[in-house]
């Protein structure tokens, strides 16, 4: 099994890698280029857990092969926070109480993110439309809409 | 969970696809959304030692009207089938349909083409196919030929898709004036398959359907397309009691099995319930209301 030399951009640097056909893209992203902060939850297309963002997409990279990456651009929660300074994203979870445990964490400010580049203002509904393919087992979906709404208030603010 | 090993090749352009198909045969598959196929190469439930990706092609994720038909190409994702203005503003029952296909993240990559290639019963698409009567163009290297959906279904997981053909088009004829359909879906929640669901498309004439589609999702080994249902309304006026002894007819279509959600008998009677509820959704839109 031939190996793929793919070039890809992640969170805005330029990467190389030699990879099989098989590797998936989360664990290239976190093994291959160490970005831990992308978790594996369910590893069968259900949690969203893995959830990255690809051309600015937000998709689940247990169910992406990293050939399918060639060539693209991936943005993963370790490519939000620029030059010290929190996204509004995280900023919302933070201020918002948004997480627990924090594992759907990283998944759900990505989909989150993507959300608002699409939609500055979104209402409940389309919030809770967007983040239905992240779950988060400690329950915390309340805090989870209000964080995105802080955020979507903090942008529009700005 | 990582898949089996496997040869991956990205074609430029269809030819290209079809002569990597024509000469892997059955040793390859077609990745395309891929949202489910590596769910099945990770359970080993296929084991190709090839695959070969369509989703570098330019020119295959068209949306439009064509002759007389509404073209889906076959890189058009189930999230630009649901947010197309074309599509919300004349086929309702294809953005009841795609926007509950998984989850919204899974349509983003998951392809509508695909939805109907992977030969799973379980899927939405084939049921809203069904009902409108659509056509898929399956393309080889020695031309295309088109198959309707009605014949498409040869069994469980099983397809008239010959391995070296790609389903690069799904042809649905556009709707006539007085027509309307609509596709319901009951499930256990987000992203799950369907416990059942129905599609319904009515084309009516002054308060008289003229001719009816119905198909039914996860009802049976393959996609079921309800005749008995469809010849009771023809010429029927579109009342409450019409839409019972369909829906009625749609159920004894009907051959689920048990699983976890349901029994043979819940999900029977789950065909008739939400058959009724699709046909009298369908005649709301058919009356504009």
């Amino acid at each position: 099994m031939a190996k793929h030399a793919i070039k890809l951009t992640v969170n805005g640097a330029p990467r190389e890698a030699s990879v099989e056909s098989r590797l998936l893209l989360v664990h290239l992203l976190r093994e291959g280029f160490r970005l831990t902060g992308t978790h594996i939850g369910c590893d069968t297309t259900h949690c969203g857990a893995c959830t990255v963002l690809l051309d600015g997409v937000p998709v689940k990279s247990c169910t992406v092969l990293a050939v399918q990456a060639d060539g693209r651009e991936v943005r993963t929660v370790e490519g939000l926070e620029k030059d010290g300074k929190l996204d509004p994203i995280q900023e919302g979870f933070m201020q918002e109480h948004g997480l627990q445990c924090g594992y759907c964490t990283p998944g759900m400010m990505m989909t989150g993110r993507a959300l608002l580049d699409r939609s500055p203002a979104p209402s409940e509904d389309e919030i809770r439309h967007a983040i239905s393919g992240n779950l988060c087992r400690c329950t915390g979906y309340v805090n989870i809409v209000k964080a995105v709404q802080h955020a979507a208030g903090k942008r529009e603010g700005a | 969970m990582i898949p089996p090993p496997f040869d991956y090749h990205s074609p430029k352009t269809l030819p290209e696809a079809l002569e990597l198909l024509g000469r892997l045969g059955e040793d390859a598959k077609i990745l395309s959304g891929g949202q489910s196929l590596l769910p099945l190469l990770k359970l080993r439930l296929a084991q190709p030692a090839h695959l070969v990706d369509i989703g570098r092609i330019p020119g295959l994720d068209y949306i439009n009207e064509e002759g007389g038909f509404l073209r889906i190409g076959a890189l058009v994702r189930e999230s630009a089938l649901e947010s197309s203005a074309l599509v919300r503003s004349k086929y309702p029952i294809l953005v009841d349909t795609a926007s509950v296909v998984a989850d919204p993240l899974v349509r983003n990559l998951a392809t509508v083409c695909g939805n109907l290639a992977h030969g799973d019963p379980a899927n939405d698409h084939p049921a809203t196919m069904l009902a409108l009567g659509a056509e898929v163009v399956l393309t080889g290297a020695k031309g295309s030929r088109t198959v309707p959906v009605a014949e498409f279904f040869t069994g469980l997981f099983a397809t008239a898709l010959r391995p070296t053909e790609v389903l690069s088009e799904i042809r649905i004829p556009v709707p006539p004036a007085g027509s309307g359909g609509a596709y319901v879906k009951l499930e256990r929640k987000v992203g799950d398959f369907a416990t059942a669901g129905a599609a319904a498309f009515l084309v009516s004439k002054g308060g008289t359907i003229e001719r009816a589609g119905i198909g039914l999702t996860n009802l049976g080994p393959t996609p079921v397309k309800a005749r008995d249902a469809e010849k009771a309304l023809a010429g029927k006026r579109a009342t409450e009691d019409a839409f019972a002894e369909a829906g009625r007819l749609a159920a004894a279509a009907a051959s689920p099995s048990a699983d976890r959600r349901g029994s043979v008998e819940y999900k029977r009677e789950m065909a008739r319930v939400l058959t009724v509820r699709a046909l009298r959704l369908a005649a709301r839109r058919a009356e504009g209301r």
